[in-house]
């Protein structure tokens, strides 16, 4: 067909989303059923699209890019319209295809002040745009685009939708709105590691013969760029772009603000979604165009990755707020998809994958839990939560079992991907020093303790024991059916992937190797 | 994770097409036949039933005893064909499902081994589900949340089998941890009280300690041999393949870390003493005769590892670690009053028999003890539950007499206790004295003569303690409240079943009589080496030598036992007269190991979260706030140079087009805007930079 070979099915993901955004802006503001309709046709489209797409796939040949086109663009730049995926992609574009209808789905009904559905329905659509555009670039300059196009629908939705209470900012002796600090932070943050990303993909750009963005094309000459006197330097500043995108520790500090303050679905995106474009951005670009660089570098990756899962659990420990503590234990998680990209196997390469897939399926989810449970209390104190199991029991059941999940439960999705990066990390790719990577596998393994510890307090706080007094005679309405809708594709996902890896891994395994023998040969 | 079901069903059909590795079955002489080929049903239907319940259970809660009762039967028939077929014919039968393949050699499987010890497992942890499921349906009536205990119940009954049937260590970890969660939940049945909800956090918090272990050890051991297959990992260790022997002690020695956990072994057994918060029925089939002997399995399915390869140094840590536990749990077990308690410490105490006679090379014998054990064990609790049912209470100084109240429970208890202390002919003496022996017979292990000392001792000691708790229980005056009264038949019923078992069990392994169980236990794909002629493995004839004493200890232990609680007293705090000055208080309080975790937990969560937390906002917070407050600052500057209507028009501009709601978005800008402009001049700055710095 067509529709696949010429490059247009993909590119639908990025143009129905827009196209829906346009219509979603001509609707007069009041007809808010319309804005609705409209929002969650565009992204069902654009998720049978993905579909379409994962069924047109050849797995076989994962290793190549697929159903993509490449024409001229920007001719002065040689930019590139160059669009296409491979197993490594497929996944994530599918994940935010998924998750973006899921978000519309339950905005339905669920609005954080100051409501107006249609700008906030405008911004999830423009937000889809960017991360489906940033899964099939293939030209440097439209990842890029991409990659800074969903900045701004996260800063409006944090900025705007955001919590209002506010924060004061500790030494400097400023407050401010929590909601415009967050905001701030975000895109200060994000921009800052962008500029260097940026840098360094114009350094690559002018030291390609011929003179390319393409990322295919930057990869068939990694020998002579990774030759360049200041490769490494290159690789520094896509690994900051990247890194502050993923949060690695030490630039996490937005992470926490940003998805505390962040509406309900704003936190899923963003958890679910945007965290991924950094670890992505690693095994697209970074890794592939730069193997002997990514290899120096990665023990220092291991190392951060690794103080990421034991700080990240432990500042969760010391949280009172549960969608703060939801939001630190990203970093924890997202720690371990790094630790698995550190080691530069193909095994911790697919754990990161798999690990980044279900990163965005659980914890989506429970900031959604986060969210609905915010909405009904009106409070995230865990102190003064208590009993909700109890008091709803729905809620109380798919929490719990979304905090097993996330604790990296075996059977359920959360599991492989801790359990491989870790067994990646025992044996790194050769040359990489075993033994720092193999005490990175010990400390990783005992985070997995700490993990289980913040969440299973957290259950306790808040699931289990007598109600407390404060909400006695309330009457609360467990989970609703938009709610459900929303959430039971996620949890029968939860448990799919945990129980059959293979609906990610058949799709990443032969492009991983492809891309690891590429990059660091048999 | 009930949808394990049709899953694993369907997935058996597709990964057919491959036709590769999927199917891998040993011949040895063997019938292999239905029931051996379709075990999955017997490790799926819990899993389906458990999720029916959770689908049903809220129109009617009987669905709940209903699906779980009838599964458990099923379990029970299909585990005793199994048993039965390896008992007359022997099998051996090895199934994976391939479920992904990632890089050039991990393969990721489900699947499930028959052979001896798992069929013996398959028995047990069917027949003793059944008859405690039966008793569950009398025990938990009108019980909160009847339905979904059964659930839970049900979910453990899977993950066990999961976990038993496990032919790659990938999804023998997937069975532990399940077993864990399922642990979690049912000790914290009852989760309004903050005791039972800590207990759960406490048991799922140990394990995962232990299970680093358990995960680091796999990895190493399964990276050495490239495969996750516990057949391929004994067949490496086998051949003695280089790889693997650079890393088989410290990686057995860490799976025994992960046994520790499970099978509660000093000083990782803090967990079980409090899941005993949980309803009796969990505490007697999981926190007894099966879950916790989990890390016995596994000592057994990886035996060819630990007698061979990794040997009397990873060996001797298993067997030193038991000893210690049996000795000084047992010891525990002297002061407690809580019933429920007393049998937890009693099964850390067994526990920690079976873990040194497997560490002292006696695989049959730690076994035989795994096997009798449950039965026995199961029937003390059971009982324990009976009599805490009709007074009310768990604390036996509200007990006494009630012999007369329940005499079929008096009864059957008063068995199951005779045969955890020993006594000839029951259940437990034979497999304690096999123990015994093993010790004895073992080879190489440094300060095993001791260890046979402490394994005696601990037979008097066990006998003692099990006489405290009947004369308490069952005989003087009754000291508690109301009028106590017989359990019903569904309860009273599995006591008897049991009681039975308590009695016969052993005879299946009679030294020099019929060593039938030794046989049964032998049909494996890697034969346990005879490395003894008289050894601890294949008992020819009773040693009497060794035999006679741990007889004699047991005998002792009632005997002392009689003296000193025996006589009846106006309460019963004074029949409970066992009062060694510093020993006491030092057993009361477990040794203080619970208060030093207590404190080392509080001190992570405490001063280390905060001292993290702290960090975080003062330190590396401060960082990114300074570099803010001094961009803004730079913008502002930059900005006075810049044509700001520009800026500021094309800003409104695009705000305008995004949200169509400009009075927000505009109200938003107010006072940013400096900032955010800045932001832009600055990688405006750096982009310039950028391009002449490569040009």
């Amino acid at each position: 067909m067509e529709l696949w070979t010429n490059g247009a099915g993909l590119s639908l993901t990025v143009v129905l989303p827009l196209v829906g955004a346009v219509i979603v802006g001509l609707t007069p503001r009041a007809s808010e059923s319309l804005q609705k309709v409209v929002a969650l046709l565009t992204s069902l489209a654009t998720l049978a699209v993905t579909v379409g797409a994962a069924l047109v796939f050849e797995y076989g040949q994962g290793a190549g890019f697929q159903l993509g086109t490449d024409r001229p663009w920007i001719p002065g730049i040689d930019a590139t319209y160059a669009v296409g995926i491979d197993g490594i992609s497929l996944p994530m574009l599918a994940l935010s295809a998924f998750i973006t209808v899921l978000a519309i789905i339950y905005s339905w009904n669920h609005w954080d002040e100051p409501k107006n559905p249609k700008a906030f329905l405008l911004l999830i659509l423009v937000l889809a745009a960017g991360m489906n555009g940033t899964f099939i670039a293939l030209d440097l300059v439209l990842f890029f685009i991409f990659f800074e196009i969903v900045l701004l629908p996260m800063y409006f939705m944090i900025g705007i939708w955001g919590d209002k209470t506010p924060r004061s900012v500790p030494i400097f002796g400023i407050t401010m709105e929590t909601r415009l600090y967050a905001a701030l932070k975000f895109f200060v943050f994000t921009l800052f590691g962008s500029a260097f990303m940026l840098l360094g993909f114009l350094a690559l750009y002018f030291n390609a013969d011929p003179q390319t963005f393409s990322i295919p094309g930057l990869i068939a000459q990694a020998p002579a760029l990774g030759a360049l006197p200041f490769a490494g330097w290159i690789f520094a500043g896509l690994a900051l772009g990247f890194a502050v995108k993923v949060p690695m520790w030490p630039f996490h500090t937005w992470l926490p603000d940003a998805h505390t303050a962040a509406p309900t679905v704003g936190s899923v995106l963003l958890a679910a979604i945007l965290l991924k474009l950094g670890s992505y951005g690693f095994i697209r670009i970074a890794i592939p165009v730069l193997p002997e660089q990514a290899k120096e570098f990665a023990p220092a990756i291991a190392v951060l990755a690794v103080i990421g899962i034991i700080y990240g659990s432990l500042a969760c420990l010391a949280q009172t707020d549960m969608k703060r503590l939801i939001a630190f234990s990203s970093v924890g998680h997202m720690g371990f998809v790094m630790l698995g990209i550190a080691t530069m196997t193909e095994i911790g390469i697919n754990a990161a994958i798999i690990g980044m897939v279900a990163h965005g399926v659980i914890t989506g989810l429970l900031f959604f839990l986060a969210g609905s449970m915010h909405h009904r209390y009106h409070t995230r104190e865990m102190a003064r939560l208590g009993g909700n199991l109890a008091l709803m029991p729905k809620m109380g059941w798919i929490l719990s079992f979304t905090a097993m999940a996330s604790l990296g439960l075996p059977g359920l999705a959360g599991f492989w991907g801790e359990f491989m990066a870790l067994l990646g990390a025992y044996n790194p790719l050769p040359g990489l020093d075993a033994g720092l990577f193999r005490g990175a596998m010990v400390t990783g393994a005992i985070g997995t303790v700490l993990t289980a510890g913040y969440l299973l307090w957290m259950l306790q706080k808040v699931n289990l024991g007598e109600p407390k007094a404060e909400w006695a005679g309330h009457e609360f309405h467990d989970v609703d059916r938009y709610e459900m809708t929303a959430w039971l594709p996620l949890l029968a996902f939860t448990v799919l992937l945990g129980v059959y890896p293979k609906l990610v891994f058949g799709a990443t395994v032969p492009a991983v190797e492809a891309l690891v023998q590429t990059a660091f040969g048999g | 994770m009930s949808r394990f079901a049709p899953l694993l069903f369907r997935l058996a059909e597709e990964t057919g097409e491959h036709g590769d590795e999927v199917h891998h079955a040993v011949e040895a002489g063997v019938t292999s036949g239905w029931a051996v080929e379709n075990v999955w049903i017997m490790l799926l239907l819990p899993f389906v039933a458990a999720f029916l319940i959770v689908l049903f259970g809220r129109f009617d809660e009987k669905w709940g005893h209903r699906l779980a009762v009838t599964t458990t039967v099923y379990m029970f028939l299909h585990g005793s064909w199994i048993w039965y077929l390896n008992i007359t014919q022997g099998v051996l039968y090895e199934k994976s499902i391939v479920i992904a393949e990632i890089g050039s050699n991990w393969v990721l499987e489900w699947g499930w081994v028959v052979d001896g010890l798992s069929s013996m497992m398959y028995f047990v942890v069917g027949t003793v589900s059944m008859l405690v499921f039966f008793y569950a349906v009398g025990y938990m009536k009108g019980e909160i949340r009847y339905a979904g205990f059964f659930a839970a119940f049900s979910l453990f009954a899977g993950a066990m089998l999961v976990l038993v049937a496990a032919p790659n260590l990938a999804q023998l970890i997937v069975g532990w941890e399940l077993v864990g969660v399922a642990s979690y939940l049912l000790i914290g049945h009852y989760w309004e009280d903050k005791t039972n909800s800590s207990a759960g956090m406490k048991a799922f918090f140990t394990n995962k300690v232990a299970d680093v272990g358990l995960i680091i050890g796999s990895i190493m051991l399964a990276t050495a041999v490239g495969s996750f297959r516990i057949s391929d990992i004994l067949t490496a260790a086998e051949e003695h393949a280089h790889d693997l022997e650079a890393v088989a002690v410290v990686g057995a020695i860490l799976l025994f870390f992960g046994a520790m956990g499970k099978s509660a072994q000093f000083p990782l057994h803090v967990w079980l003493p409090d899941a005993m918060a949980g309803p009796t029925p969990v505490s007697a089939l999981m926190h007894a005769a099966t879950m916790v002997t989990a890390g016995v399995y596994l000592l057994g399915r990886m035996f060819p590892l630990f007698e061979g390869l990794a040997g009397v140094e990873a060996r001797q840590w298993v067997m030193w670690i038991g000893a210690a536990t049996l000795l000084l749990t047992g010891l525990i077990a002297l002061v407690q009053r809580d019933i429920k308690k007393v049998l937890a410490y009693s099964t850390l105490s067994q526990l920690g028999y079976m873990v040194t006679a497997l560490g002292a090379g006696a695989y049959t014998a730690g076994l035989f003890h795994l096997f009798t054990h449950a039965f026995f064990k199961a029937l003390l609790f059971l009982g324990a539950g009976s009599a805490i049912h009709a007074v009310h209470s768990n604390d036996m100084h509200d007990m006494g007499g009630l012999r007369k109240f329940m005499p079929r429970t008096y009864a059957t208890f008063l068995v199951a206790s005779l045969a955890l202390a020993g006594i000839i002919p029951l259940a437990g003496y034979w497999s304690k004295d096999e123990i015994l022996v093993g010790i004895n017979a073992a080879e190489g292990l440094p300060a095993s003569e001791f260890v046979l000392w402490v394994a005696t001792v601990g037979a008097f000691i066990t006998a003692f303690y099990m006489t405290r708790t009947v004369a308490l229980t069952f005989f003087g005056q009754y000291k508690g409240h109301g009028h106590p009264h017989e359990a019903p038949a569904i309860m009273t019923w599995p006591l008897m079943i049991l009681g039975v078992f308590s009695v016969g069990v052993g005879w299946v392994n009679i030294p020099g009589v019929y060593t039938g169980f030794t046989d049964w236990l032998a049909v494996r794909a890697h034969a346990i080496v005879e490395h003894h002629v008289e050894g601890a493995n294949w008992i020819e004839a009773t040693e009497w030598g060794v035999a006679l004493p741990g007889l004699v200890a047991g005998v002792l232990g009632i005997t002392i036992g009689v003296i000193v609680f025996g006589r009846d007293e106006g309460t019963q705090a004074e029949r409970d007269r066992f009062r060694i000055p510093v020993l006491y208080p030092l057993l009361e309080n477990q040794y203080y190991i619970d208060d030093f975790y207590l404190w080392l937990v509080g001190l992570i969560k405490g001063p280390l979260a905060r001292a993290i937390d702290w960090t975080n906002s003062y330190v590396i917070d401060a960082v990114v706030n300074g570099v803010g407050v001094l961009m803004a600052g730079l913008g502002r500057i930059v900005y006075g140079g810049v044509d700001q209507r520009g800026i500021d028009f094309a800003f409104t501009a695009f705000a305008g087009a995004a949200g169509g709601s400009g009075g927000l978005l505009r109200r938003l800008q107010t006072g940013r805007v400096q900032q955010y402009a800045g932001a832009f001049v600055i990688g405006a700055v750096l982009l310039v930079i950028g391009f002449t710095l490569f040009r």
